[in-house]
């Protein structure tokens, strides 16, 4: 009876999700394996994310010194590698441009992307930063197919290459070839989406390994609790 | 040594009194089941928002220019601060699943019904104070759900003739959902309506105790006494449902852990997608929909067409499927209790309640549709009907016999 009713209410809440993220756009989303464990893999993500988003786009709730702890990295190694915007480690990853002057230049201002992972959802964002393509009309010369009419150009162009959009099928084809193979830019956009999950939550490292002790604690514990009511009931009838 | 202490504040606190009368003298029946945990997980969580409250309010700034970025700052800067906020924002939603499955316990063994109809009163105060209590919680983390949200309800005040604009104005402070009405939620959230809930939550116990409780038939056990006066089916609440509670707790703490450690937003369910945007008054979301626990009550309110367009009509709606269950005690009409006596009209009456509640439940948290619209709208009617009609079938249902003692295996 009381697993029937456990297993009926978790299933309502997790068969139908109805708040589940869905591209405005209605295109399928593809989703990225989040690893939090994969420090090479987020080490990647980072220095990507240093090199192409950290000057149009800040992480103002993201300290450089919590990065390097989670990462694996050294305080040295960070600020050789991967502070360019900042100073002292113990910053936020912040930019020096200002949100007026990006409201001018873009026509919006960049979003901070400290919890963007939260907000969009991974797969929204691995579908994103897979799917710019040629759009003539644009002033930056690319539009995408999840974000319509985004004022973002399309970053790793280089890495990437440029992509056709057919109009009527909604295909993309590679019309020009990047540095990257197709499955080398997926890699790199994996890792990028990786770092921003970490990044939009960085308490989930520690929320995970606590996780197990918890439960863990509360079966003993239920081992003592379950025999304990027993005893105590045995002489009611 | 502690008996003589004992005796030294007994004479000046009515201590041992109290412990007995509502703990190791409370006679409670011994045929308790599953569904008479969620009393006691109520008040669990109840001390759990509490705690986790306060310390969240050590560390969160209410300024709408602040707000967001100190839930943030809560979330990775300070010690244990992301376990603290997890445990506040699963606590929210679980305390309604709780508070949900206790209240169903009192419609399957009319737990409502006389002598009990103040119990069931200061319950009905008690979901109300709560819902004031989520709802502005809500607005704290000043994301886009929270803004959006609040200024949605809030709008629906000014749906209301004559007074509407002004009542409105006054609540929010400000002619938009703003840092004025940001700092009031917060006192009415960590002060005012807490104070409100404990207060509430002792007269919903005192009253319990002073008529005792229900039990799964429905038998009143207090008509049977043994030579000591003692009920023939009751035993001292203290120790025999304090360790079983014990064991409901555990149980409760491994799920309410998987959720907080392993799924803490649910998947948008607990705590919302949009939220992880700042509140921005200049950008209204495609889509605004209240956290699960309040959709029932929003699908109703969009379900009823608007006249001559003023949604007065859908608010209320809205007012009245809360006011129905205050009603509750009046509208039943059947001399039996529990559901296992119960003739068949009040079962399928319950069932169809019970998919309806659901079902609207799940309709508002999505787009109108046409289709949703319909739903919502046979929904509604199904809900309504349960209440409207409850003095007619109750009163025309074949109820079984009820036994003279409460059954135990």
């Amino acid at each position: 009876m009381r697993t029937l009713i456990f297993a009926l209410f978790f299933g309502y809440l997790s068969v139908i999700s109805g708040q589940a993220i869905a591209s405005a756009e209605g295109i399928h989303l593809d989703d990225v394996e989040v690893d939090l464990a994969d420090k090479a893999s987020l080490q990647r993500g980072a220095k990507t994310f240093v090199n192409y988003c950290l000057s149009c786009h800040a992480a103002s709730f993201m300290r450089y010194n919590r990065m390097a702890k989670d990462l694996d990295l050294s305080d040295d190694q960070v600020k050789e590698n991967l502070m360019f915007a900042s100073e002292k480690i113990g910053d936020t990853m912040t930019i020096a441009m200002r949100a007026e002057d990006a409201k001018k230049w873009f026509g919006v201002t960049p979003p901070d992307l400290s919890v963007i992972s939260r907000s969009r959802g991974t797969a929204w964002l691995n579908t994103y930063l897979q799917t710019f393509f040629i759009d003539d009309a644009k002033a930056v010369g690319t539009n995408n197919a999840v974000f319509k009419d985004v004022g973002m150009p399309h970053i790793l162009w280089e890495q990437q290459g440029y992509l056709h959009h057919d109009e009527e099928t909604g295909h993309l084809t590679q019309v020009k070839e990047g540095t990257l193979s197709t499955y080398d830019y997926n890699v790199m956009v994996a890792d990028l989406v990786n770092f921003l999950a970490y990044v939009g939550e960085p308490s989930k490292i520690q929320r995970l390994e606590l996780g197990k002790w918890v439960l863990l604690y509360l079966f003993l514990f239920f081992l003592v609790a379950y025999p304990m009511k027993k005893a105590f009931w045995r002489d009611i009838h | 040594m502690f008996s003589s202490l004992m005796g030294w504040v007994d004479a000046r606190f009515p201590a041992t009194k109290m412990w007995e009368e509502h703990l190791s003298k409370y006679y409670a029946p011994k045929n308790f089941n599953f569904w008479y945990f969620f009393g006691s997980l109520a008040l669990l969580v109840l001390v759990l928002q509490i705690v986790t409250g306060i310390f969240l309010t050590m560390h969160y700034k209410p300024d709408a220019a602040l707000a967001f970025a100190s839930v943030e700052y809560i979330m990775r800067d300070v010690e244990w601060g992301w376990l603290i906020r997890y445990l506040h924002s699963t606590g929210a939603s679980a305390f309604f699943i709780v508070i949900y499955l206790h209240m169903f316990r009192g419609l399957i063994y009319g737990s409502y019904k006389q002598p009990r109809e103040l119990v069931w009163l200061f319950g009905m105060f008690l979901y109300m104070a709560l819902m004031a209590e989520a709802f502005m919680g809500y607005l704290l983390p000043w994301g886009q759900m929270s803004f959006w949200g609040a200024q949605v309800i809030i709008s629906l005040f000014g749906a209301i003739p004559f007074i509407g604009d002004q009542l409105a104005l006054w609540i929010r402070g400000d002619f938009v959902v703003a840092d004025a009405t940001l700092n009031r939620f917060f006192a009415f959230h960590v002060i005012a309506v807490p104070l409100v809930i404990l207060g509430l939550v002792v007269a919903h116990i005192i009253a319990l105790h002073e008529v005792g409780s229900n039990n799964p038939d429905g038998v009143e056990i207090k008509k049977l006494k043994d030579k000591n006066g003692i009920p023939l089916d009751g035993i001292p609440f203290h120790p025999y449902y304090s360790v079983k509670d014990i064991v409901g707790v555990t149980v409760f703490l491994f799920i309410f852990s998987l959720v907080l450690f392993y799924a803490p937003e649910m998947d948008g369910w607990f705590l919302e997608h949009a939220n992880f945007v700042p509140a921005n008054p200049l950008k209204t979301p495609l889509h605004i929909a209240p956290v699960w626990y309040f959709t029932p009550f929003y699908a109703i309110l969009r379900a009823v067409p608007s006249i001559a367009g003023s949604s007065f009509p859908g608010v209320v709606a809205m007012g009245l499927s809360i006011v129905f269950l205050f009603l509750l005690p009046w509208l039943d009409r059947s001399p039996v209790k529990s559901i296992r006596y119960r003739g068949n009209y009040f079962r399928i009456a319950l069932v169809l309640f019970v998919i309806s509640f659901v079902g609207l439940g799940f309709l508002g948290t999505q787009p109108v549709t046409d289709l949703y619209t319909i739903l919502a709208r046979v929904f509604s009617i199904i809900y309504f009907a349960f209440f409207v009609l409850m003095p007619i079938y109750t009163k025309l249902d074949k109820d079984k016999p009820v036994p003279e003692r409460v059954t135990f295996k």
